[in-house]
Parts: structure tokens; C-alpha cells; sequence
């Protein structure tokens, strides 16, 4: 398997007033095509830093991020939008649904950045929430949903697009033992099935044992846990 | 395609969250309907008696006044000169063969106020039988015109709808003289409808004016007819009278009085829209800011900054617009046709209609969307601004 993702010497500083706070200082990853990565460490170790700059919402100050062969780090803001759009699907705690819009239209969003006609759209958001199981629930606000259910359709948004990647920020922290088991389930059947390489952060050590390795982050140096 | 795509879903889906923040969205429409219909009275008014004015004259009636007379009150013409202007070139003549000339004079008088109760100035107009002639809109629609050398006077519908006391049949005392009214005329749209009117030998003879009036009417062949007959009136010397339409007489009128309401109008609109641009301003911040976490998403996902300004913009423009269409519905309902008066030149009362008319509703809601787009501006760069990590970050 070749890395779909690369960190190289990656450091990234936090500026307060005039001092700058490291919280990478020569970080190096690789996540090989196909993965599932679960990334677990206490507050304030940089977890969500990481996925920013994996999600190329936020940029390392040097070193290189390199993604399919590609180094993204010096991309303009514009150029990052659009490699988010193709390239990455994002889930969140919170789901972050538009209120007013309904499940389906919410699914439609990252398509509304691609050219594909009306008929092509409402095709691709058919079959991504035929994959999270949320077909009948097409016309339904995300009030009208419950949690598990919103989180299944920012599934389905994350992966409308057909990304290569999917960043997960505690997918299931807002979710009981029981739906967050069923939505763990169907993230790992997207890993298996349909090849995504997933990036998972997580606080919850039964969350990580759905992925497929487990990194540990602490004071910005990562440790490899095995089970 | 994509960029106009991404544009079309945020501007839908802000305008779509606008009850989600009712209460402020309907103080922000309000205030900005509130300078609509402030601006709009204002300019209504001034529309309505700019308009009054300028029906008031016609482009084939000369009106003849003393050179250096701005208007009729200021002026004087003779007996003498009078016969003279007949005799000019271009002036029509009647079924009879005579000369269409018609000697006027005007005083002020004072009359009751039917709204206040309080005293205001009202134009007694004296004028002989070629008076209707030269005022072909002007119609006897009650009762009779006065009997030439009587103590008669017609009153104008306008002012009869204003002033108290002028009904049909009533008599009235100006001065030491009883006067009875025995008809009501009707000019619509026009200034004479504020007057009265009586013969102008008894009002000469009654105010102590001796022979001597203050302007002539005189029908002119066409309105072409003007440019000789005005060199006659100023060469002869026997003359040495400004004749001008009394078309152009009356729109130098409306220039004059109209513009003092339009710049009383456009300052207290423009205060108001500064107050009603701070309430825009709180409102869209306020919604950028509750859905600071959907347009940190939007972001995350690959939406441009531009978009997620457009969709601020578009959502502070939909407000003012909504607000424009309520401001210009409480005009239009509740002053279009009202009739009002204020002074006129020469400090009379002039009534008339205020006039909603399309021009003074564009101006009002060009007003009230440059509301929305300052309003939409900043709180839409900081839309546009804002970084997509936070909501992870959160």
C-alpha cells in the first residue's frame, strides 16, 4: 500500500502575544491508502490541530503535507477549498447540519461545488443515503431526526462527493453507547467496502477499537498503541 | 457554474433561516419602513403641490406682469395697459371679435380653518367675465357665477373642502363688506381651486384699489404666439411688461415653494436612515454570528468566502426591500390622494393632493436598499472572513 496522506517534519506554532507556543515541533505521520486511524490523546495534545492541517483548514508554519503524491501545504486559500471539496469528506461531533434545508438537500451541499447537473446530483444523494440506510428520511429537517439519524446524513454528506479521505472530529461524543456503536459500524463498513481511508479523532477507547490502528498523541509526538 | 451554484444555495438558505430571527428581522424591516413612508410623505407632499402648480397653467395663456415682479401679488398693471395688450400681436379673440384679455387682481383675506380652527391667508382673486375664458379646466359645478358689480363670490372646490364657512348660500365679512356666496367652482389639479373669486371692478372699488390691477391673463392664438406677444409687451414703452406662459409662471412657482419641502424631506429621511442603518447593521451581525457554525461548515466543506458575503448581502437586501414594500404600502394607503394645503407664494394657502407618483417610490426605495447595502457589507465581510477551523476547533 502507497501513503495517501504524509507529514514530514511538520511544526506548528500557536502565537500568544509576542511568544510562540510549539504544539509540533518536527511531527512526521503516514497513513497508508485505505486506513482507519483512530488518534486519541488528552485534551490540548493537539488532536484538533492535526486534523485542521489534515483537512488543510489550517497551515503548518514549516514542513511538508503531502496528499496522493501531492504537497498541498503551499496551496492558496482557493486552491485548499477546492482540494477539500474533491478530496475530503468532513464528519462532526455535532453533525453541523443546516437547519433549514432537509436531509437530502443537506447531502446535495458539497455537490452544489462541483458542475454535475440537477438530475447527476440528486442521483449521487440517492445512493449516499441508501448507504447510510436513511433513504425514507429524504424530506426530513434535522429537528425531525434523531441524533444518530443527523449523524448518518453528515455521513452521507461526507461521502456524497465520492473523497478519498474522511476526517472524523468525535463522531459519536454527542451519541449513545448503542447508536454510536451502529454509526462506528457503518464507518467501518465505508473502510472496507468502499476503500475511504478514514481519520478518526476520539476520546472514547471503544470508538477506536472500530478502526484499524490506533495512534496516541501527546505533548505533539505520536505513539503507536497496539491491542 | 459551480461558483453561481454555491452562491444560489447560501443565498437560499440564509433567507430561508430569516424567521428563525423574527423578532429582529421585523424591527429591522420596520425601521427601514418607517424612513419609506417618512421620506416618502415628505416627498409626496412636495410631489402633490409641485404638481398642483404646474396643471395650473396653460401654454397659450400669456400672464402679464410688471417687469421685475416675481408674482402677482408683487406686481401692478394698468387700465391703460391692459387695453394695450389686446391690441398685441397673437392674442385670440373671442366669438365676438374681441380681444380674450382678462385684468386680475389679487388680495389676501383671511379665512378659518376647518383641521385647526386657527386663521390662514386665502387668495380673493378679482377677475372680470373673460376670467373663465382664459381657464378652460374651470367649471361653475354649484350654483351660478357672480353677477358682474355685486357683493357675489364663487368659492374654489379646494378651498371650500379646507376652509369653514363657504358653503353655498352662506354669507361672509371681509373687512367692512358682506359677501354671498352663490356658486362653487371646480379646476381640478390646480392652484385656482384654493381661491375665491368675485368681480374685480367691486373688489378695486371695495379694497381701495382704484382702477389699477395687478396682472393680465391673455389667450394667445398658439403657445408659438408667446415669443412676439412677450417682445410687444417689453418694447412698447406705453408697456414695459414681462409677459411669460403662464405654464413657465407657475413651474418657477413650483420650483420655488416644492424645493423647501423636498429639503425638509430628504435631512429628516436621511437622520432616519442612518438610525435604521445601525438596527440593519446589529440585525445582520447578529445573524452572521448565529450561524457562525453553518458558515464555518459551508467553509469546511469547500464554500467560498464570496458566497457566504453574497448570501449576508442578499439576506440585508431582502430585509430593506420587505421594509421599502411596507413603508411605500403605508403611504400609498394612508396619504395617496389625502388633500392637504400649505403656503403658496405670496403667503396664501394653496390645497391640494398628495401625490404618491412612481419617480418619488423609486427615490424612497433606492433609499431604503442603500440601507441594506451598508447594512450587508461589513457583517458579510465578516461572514466571508471567518476561518473555517473554528467550528472544528468548537
Amino acid at each position: 500500500m502507497s501513503a495517501l496522506i504524509e507529514l514530514n517534519d511538520v511544526r506548528k506554532l500557536y502565537r500568544r502575544g509576542k511568544e510562540g507556543i510549539a504544539i509540533f515541533d518536527g511531527l512526521n505521520l503516514s497513513i497508508e491508502k485505505g486506513d482507519f486511524v483512530a488518534i486519541m490523546g488528552p485534551s490540548g495534545s493537539g488532536k484538533t490541530t492535526l486534523l485542521n492541517l489534515l483537512g488543510g483548514t489550517d497551515r503548518c508554519d514549516t514542513g511538508e503535507i503531502i496528499f496522493d503524491g501531492e504537497r498541498i501545504d503551499g496551496y492558496s486559500e482557493g486552491q485548499l477549498a477546492a482540494w477539500r471539496a474533491r478530496s475530503v469528506g468532513f464528519i462532526f461531533q455535532f453533525y453541523n447540519l443546516m437547519p433549514v434545508l432537509n436531509a437530502a438537500q443537506n447531502v446535495e451541499l458539497p455537490l452544489m461545488l462541483t458542475n454535475l447537473s440537477a438530475k447527476k446530483r440528486r442521483e449521487n444523494v440517492e445512493t449516499a443515503l441508501k448507504i447510510v440506510e436513511l433513504s425514507d428520511r429524504a424530506k426530513h429537517k434535522p429537528k425531525e431526526l434523531s441524533g444518530g439519524q443527523q449523524q448518518r446524513v453528515a455521513i452521507a454528506r461526507a461521502i456524497v462527493s465520492d473523497p478519498k479521505l474522511l476526517l472524523c472530529d468525535e463522531p459519536t461524543g454527542d451519541l449513545d453507547r448503542s447508536t454510536a456503536n451502529d454509526i462506528l459500524r457503518t464507518l467501518q463498513q465505508l473502510n472496507k467496502e468502499l476503500g475511504k481511508t478514514i481519520v478518526m479523532v476520539t476520546h472514547d477507547p471503544e470508538a477506536a477499537r472500530f478502526a484499524n490502528r490506533t495512534l496516541h498523541l501527546d505533548k505533539g509526538t505520536f505513539a503507536e498503541v497496539t491491542a | 457554474m459551480s461558483i453561481l451554484n454555491q452562491t444560489r444555495s447560501v443565498i437560499a438558505m440564509n433567507v430561508r433561516s430569516i424567521p428563525q430571527r423574527l423578532g429582529m428581522s421585523l424591527a429591522t424591516i420596520g425601521a427601514i419602513a418607517m424612513v419609506v413612508a417618512v421620506l416618502l410623505s415628505f416627498l409626496a407632499l412636495a410631489n402633490g403641490f409641485s404638481q398642483t402648480l404646474k396643471g395650473s397653467g396653460a401654454a397659450d395663456v400669456a400672464i402679464v406682469l410688471r417687469d421685475g415682479a416675481d408674482a402677482e401679488l408683487s406686481s401692478t398693471v394698468s387700465r391703460d395697459q391692459v387695453d394695450l395688450l389686446g391690441q398685441g400681436p397673437g392674442v385670440r379673440a373671442a366669438s365676438d371679435g374681441h380681444p380674450i384679455v382678462s385684468p386680475e387682481l389679487m388680495l389676501v383675506v383671511d379665512g378659518v380653518k376647518k383641521s385647526s380652527g386657527t386663521k390662514a391667508n386665502m387668495p380673493l382673486r378679482g377677475l372680470g367675465p373673460n376670467g373663465l375664458l382664459v381657464r378652460k379646466q374651470a367649471k361653475i359645478t354649484q350654483g351660478r357665477m357672480f353677477a358682474p358689480g355685486s357683493n357675489e363670490i364663487v368659492v374654489g372646490a379646494g378651498l371650500l373642502r379646507e376652509f369653514a364657512g363657504f358653503e353655498l348660500g352662506k354669507s361672509i365679512r371681509f373687512g367692512s363688506q358682506t359677501w354671498k356666496v352663490v356658486g362653487v367652482f371646480e379646476a381640478p389639479g390646480t392652484v385656482f381651486e384654493s381661491e375665491l373669486w368675485a368681480d374685480a371692478p367691486v373688489v378695486q372699488s371695495m379694497f381701495k384699489r382704484g382702477t389699477t390691477f395687478q396682472t393680465a391673463r391673455v389667450a394667445l392664438t398658439s403657445p408659438e404666439a408667446l415669443k412676439a406677444f412677450a417682445a410687444y409687451a417689453k418694447a412698447d414703452p406705453r408697456l414695459q411688461l414681462k409677459a411669460q406662459s403662464e405654464q413657465a409662471y407657475y413651474a418657477a412657482q413650483a420650483e420655488r415653494s416644492g424645493v423647501l419641502i423636498k429639503y425638509f424631506g430628504w435631512p429628516l429621511g436621511i437622520i432616519m436612515a442612518i438610525g435604521a442603518l445601525a438596527g440593519a447593521l446589529n440585525t445582520m451581525y447578529a445573524s452572521v454570528s448565529s450561524r457562525a457554525a453553518e458558515i464555518a461548515t459551508l467553509r469546511v466543506i469547500g464554500f467560498s468566502g464570496f458566497s457566504a458575503f453574497m448570501g449576508t448581502m442578499v439576506e440585508a437586501l431582502v430585509l430593506s426591500a420587505l421594509g421599502a414594500l411596507v413603508g411605500v404600502a403605508i403611504c400609498a394607503v394612508g396619504f395617496n390622494g389625502l388633500s392637504a394645503s400649505t403656503l403658496g407664494a405670496g403667503f396664501t394657502q394653496v390645497t391640494f393632493r398628495i401625490q404618491v407618483g412612481p419617480e418619488i417610490v423609486v427615490q424612497a426605495v433606492v433609499l431604503a436598499l442603500i440601507i441594506g447595502l451598508v447594512g450587508g457589507i461589513f457583517p458579510g465581510l465578516r461572514a466571508a472572513r471567518q476561518r473555517p477551523l473554528l467550528v472544528l476547533a468548537g
